[in-house]
């Protein structure tokens, strides 16, 4: 399975990179998906999540070709 | 409705203005018109500020603006809608976001107005970094709630 991870913002800044490409086996949730791609880095508390653009709960299951997104609250207007 | 995301300076009054002459041109409908313009400030919270860059996430953003716009739609019967925001690299006095609303009555234009302001700034992925007069760089935390004081 694979899966396109986007960072924004500070937590951008925070992780170091703009972007992974993970691939897996089996069906992992957006808290799973974190958890592969930053190994033993915590997912700061505030850290809202999207997939394919649309905000999703960290349980929320990630499908194959997946974009999951992670960014903090955000600022604009 | 239009959503639009801005790289350059843009001027919210010309915008208006030809989004009038163009889209509204012969809309006799119209008895009100609602419009927000959101500017950069050159402080914010007890600090000066002299510039600040806005990142946002293409295709995101875009999609989040159109779903608030359909919302507010579903709510009140508006005839059309504007909205623009800047990214990049702004200065103060620059305008950084404006929302248009025309309906046919002021309540529905202001509701409405207000509403897609205060969903943009809860759920649009913008974030401003904030350049401040010591050099110093800082990301804007969180936005506050626009119905409350303060």
């Amino acid at each position: 399975m694979s899966i396109k991870v986007r960072y924004f913002a500070s937590l951008k800044e925070s992780v170091g990179r703009p972007e992974d490409d993970l691939t897996t086996t089996g069906l992992l949730t957006v808290k799973e998906v974190w958890n592969r791609a930053n190994p033993g880095k915590s997912l700061p508390g505030n850290i809202l999540a999207a997939v394919n653009m649309e905000y999703v709960e960290f349980d929320s299951i990630v499908n194959d070709g997946d974009e999951v997104a992670f960014f903090p609250p955000v600022t604009g207007g | 409705m239009t959503v639009k995301i801005s790289a350059e300076v843009f001027d919210p009054y010309q915008e208006i203005q030809a989004y009038q002459n163009t889209r509204l041109a012969n809309s006799g409908a119209v008895g009100a018109t609602s419009i927000f313009i959101g500017t950069m400030r050159d402080f914010n919270e007890g600090v000066n500020v002299k510039g600040m860059t806005l990142e946002y996430y293409p295709g995101m953003t875009e999609k989040q603006l159109e779903k608030i716009i359909t919302e507010a739609q579903q709510q009140w019967p508006i005839i059309e809608c504007l909205v623009i925001h800047r990214v990049g690299e702004i200065l103060p006095i620059e305008s950084i976001v404006l929302v248009a609303v025309w309906s046919s009555h002021r309540g529905d234009a202001f509701d409405a107005s207000r509403y897609i302001m205060e969903a943009l700034k809860s759920r649009a992925p913008f974030w401003k970094k904030e350049l401040l007069v010591t050099e110093n760089e800082r990301w804007v935390a969180n936005n506050t709630d626009g119905y409350k004081p303060g």
